[in-house]
């Protein structure tokens, strides 16, 4: 699966190659567009020293463990994102006629390799993060941890968005609302936001599992909204529900499709 | 190869059930050119989706290659290639060579034998020429040689043709023609072609069967079928009569 | 001579400003979609200037609650003025060769278009442009000018704002006759129009030459000027003067470029 996924992305990588001119403005742009995320986050830091009690460089690296997690999941799994398209253009038939999972054929499809830009970006805002904070060694465990299950956490919440694209056909930028808006969710501390929020986003959609709950525990700080510290561990538990529903969700989603024929 | 038991598709369309097909039946053995005939909206394309599991049955059973569509697609998928005249199969940003590539990744075709079908194709089909072009850049007959070359790269069993050959200038549709006569007689792959242009019908189909509103209204030889009329008449005529009901 | 041209050509922008209208009146259910993830971006936003405005009140001269008001107004702007994309069908015409047709047509392409975009922003206005803001109102309460001079100055500041907002775009659409990487071209006006309209954040909290940059640039007139009539921020005849400037510049480059482009195509048939 890896492997057809890899050749499949290679081909666009091979004809995106084909115009290195091309190829470098839009890195470079991608950049640019990834790159003004971080820069409302310095520009609000210019105004003031600390942000519903952290501070620039602790923002900083919530933004990046959540972005570096997101933009590899931008780049490797958001073309699902166009599926509406292709039950508009009947070219979802012609992916249902070849043996290999639809799932794979849309994540792969016109996979555009500039977006390494953006991944680039989050991960050197994370490296500065990490080297600006002082942190304690012996909880940096937890930093690949949380990468690991925000990457699982936002495919799981591409895959729904697809899933949810089989129905809402005409509506289809209602789900970046929730593959996006999560994006933008995790860039700051969960503090700046009202309580009913964040306890939305942590007990029914478990998205503060992608960054704000490990983080805590990495920047070694007390929760403001008092959850209990095991809670800073259940970032794998969370993944993986979130997995599960997206896989059922998705077939669920192709099972409609295939019998009421768009 | 193809087998259909009373195999019916409704759909619910504004809470009124409509019947795209009912009680469809009918064999199709190895090795045989079927032509599926039928005016618009008669079930066609709802047939053709079902033999390759797009869309599953509300009743009755199918069998293609021995196996059930909508359960076993992505088997199937490699035993069975499908043509959509209306559409491309292929990638339209990229070159047709590089969509010819990412089809040997997806259907795992081993390397020497890809080069060798391509070769094959490349000849009898003609498409040395624009390999390198990208699809969207291509003629309509030379992107309709394209997807029928991407259709069998593979090496199917069944090839399913939707209206191949859909807007084609004389000089295309005869080279089509030629190549879809040699690969049913020289690789003995078993054609179910739909098509509108009864000189399709003419010149390649030995079966013909006719569908109108969803059922089966005609099965047999072409020569039957130009029996159920007075002497001398055209196809045409003849195919007139089947759809209009005053035959 | 000119009374009688007159008579004709204004009944008919006057009906491609419906027809725009009616055009996207069809994609109810795409801009309502769009309407609604506006406004979940609304409200996280919102979060960010509440809690930049508790730790500073009155930055840029704003309380809290106009603070959150500029960002609905803000994201009720996306649609109408397409912020995020060019919202025009001419790159599309132009790649598959169609453009030849609209530009031997006896109206100039730049006013049809102008009238079609109009017809769109005024239908986004209501469709997508209306729900953040009572989204906004509902959450967390927004400002509402009281006087009816500071609803017309904004009225008029909002129309300024969606011609400075079209002649941008058009000159970006035109730009793919020369320019062959049209996506490039596209992202790097995204950028500037992200960046430099106050779309991100009120243009006052842009540090130094940077801010002081911004605050003059066309793309300024397009969110940050209409924003500040609204909340009764700005001096009124000043800000439509900065905006009737750049959308004149702008609609004059938009001119030029049409010329250059008739000559390019029907002239030298490229």
């Amino acid at each position: 699966m890896v492997r057809t996924y890899a050749l499949l992305a290679w081909t666009w990588t091979r004809a995106a190659m084909a115009y290195p001119a091309s190829f470098a403005i839009m890195t470079v742009l991608g950049l640019a567009v990834a790159g003004m995320d971080v820069a409302v986050i310095l520009i609000v830091f210019a105004n003031t020293t600390t942000l519903a009690g952290f501070s620039r460089d602790e923002t900083l690296f919530l933004y990046g463990t959540a972005n570096l997690a997101f933009c590899l999941c931008d780049m490797f799994v958001s073309n699902i994102d166009r599926i509406s398209q292709h039950i508009k253009a009947g070219t979802l038939d012609t992916m249902l006629i070849r043996p290999v999972s639809p799932w794979l054929q849309l994540a792969a499809d016109r996979f555009l390799p500039t977006r390494i830009g953006r991944i680039a970006q989050a991960a050197v805002v994370l490296g500065y993060a990490l080297s600006a904070l002082d942190l304690d060694p012996g909880r940096l465990w937890m930093v690949p941890v949380m990468i690991a299950c925000g990457i699982v956490i936002f495919t799981a919440l591409w895959t729904l968005a697809g899933a949810l694209q089989f129905v809402l056909v005409d509506a289809p930028e209602v789900t970046s609302a929730f593959t996006y808006g999560t994006g933008q969710l995790t860039q700051y501390p969960f503090s700046i936001y009202g309580r009913e929020l964040v306890r939305g986003v942590t007990y029914v959609l478990p998205l503060a599992f992608v960054n704000w709950q490990p983080a805590l525990y990495v920047l070694d700080r007390d929760d403001p909204f008092g959850t209990p510290e095991f809670m800073r561990f259940l970032g794998p538990v969370a993944a993986l529900v979130l997995a599960l529903l997206a896989a059922l969700a998705w077939r669920q989603g192709l099972r409609h499709y295939r019998s009421t024929g768009s | 190869m193809i087998e259909l038991n009373d195999v019916g598709r409704a759909f619910k369309v504004k809470r009124a059930v409509v019947h795209a097909v009912r009680d469809l039946s009918f064999t199709v053995a190895p090795g045989e050119f079927v032509g599926y005939l039928g005016p618009n909206g008669a079930g066609k394309s709802t047939t053709i989706k079902m033999l390759c599991g797009i869309l599953t049955p509300t009743s009755g059973r199918v069998r293609v290659a021995g196996l059930d569509p909508s359960r076993r697609r992505t088997t199937l998928a490699r035993r069975i290639g499908v043509v959509f005249g209306q559409r491309t199969t292929l990638w339209w940003d990229l070159p047709l060579g590089d969509s010819f590539d990412l089809i040997r990744l997806l259907y795992k075709v081993d390397r020497k034998v890809f080069r060798v079908r391509l070769d094959e194709l490349t000849q009898t089909l003609d498409l040395g020429g624009f390999l390198r072009t990208p699809v969207r850049q291509l003629s309509l007959g030379q992107r309709m040689r394209g997807d029928l070359a991407a259709a069998l790269l593979h090496a199917p069993d069944v090839l399913v043709l939707d209206e191949p050959t859909i807007g084609l200038d004389v000089v295309s549709k005869a080279s089509i023609r030629t190549f879809l006569r040699r690969l049913n007689a020289e690789q003995g792959t078993t054609v179910l072609l739909t098509t509108h242009d009864l000189g399709d019908i003419e010149r390649l189909c030995r079966r013909v069967m006719v569908i109108d509103h969803g059922r089966l209204g005609f099965d047999g030889t072409l020569d039957d079928l130009m029996a159920t009329a007075p002497e001398h008449s055209s196809i045409e005529d003849v195919v007139t009569a089947l759809y209009t009901g005053t035959g | 001579m000119l009374t009688l041209r007159r008579c004709t050509t204004i009944p008919l922008y006057a009906r491609l400003v419906r027809y725009g209208f009616r055009k996207h009146a069809t994609y109810v259910v795409a801009a309502l979609a769009g309407a609604f993830t506006n406004s979940v971006f609304g409200i996280l936003r919102a979060y960010i200037l509440i809690a930049l405005w508790q730790a500073r009140p009155g930055l840029a001269g704003y309380d809290v609650t106009q603070a959150v008001t500029y960002c609905f107004i803000t994201q009720a702007f996306i649609g109408p003025m397409q912020l995020f994309g060019v919202g025009l069908s001419i790159p599309e015409r132009i790649r598959s060769g169609d453009i030849a047709l609209d530009l031997v047509r006896p109206a100039s392409l730049q006013l049809w278009s102008l009238a079609e975009d109009l017809g769109r922003a005024a239908y986004l206005f209501l469709v997508r442009g209306l729900p953040p803001m009572l989204l906004g109102a509902a959450v967390f309460g927004i400002y509402l000018p009281a006087a009816p001079g500071q609803w017309a100055a904004f009225l008029t500041g909002f129309l300024a704002a969606v011609l400075v907002s079209f002649a941008w775009r058009y000159l970006v659409a035109l730009s793919v006759c020369w320019l062959l990487d049209e996506r490039g071209v596209q992202s790097f006006s995204l950028v500037l129009t992200t960046l430099c309209s106050g779309m991100l954040l009120p243009l006052e909290l842009f540090p130094g030459w940077f801010g002081e940059a911004v605050r003059v640039l066309p793309w300024a007139a397009m969110v940050q000027a209409p924003t500040d009539l609204y909340l009764g921020e700005a001096p009124v005849l000043d800000t439509l003067a900065f905006q009737a400037f750049w959308a004149v510049v702008l609609l004059a480059a938009g001119a030029l470029a049409t010329r250059a482009i008739r000559h390019k195509v029907v002239i030298q048939g490229g």
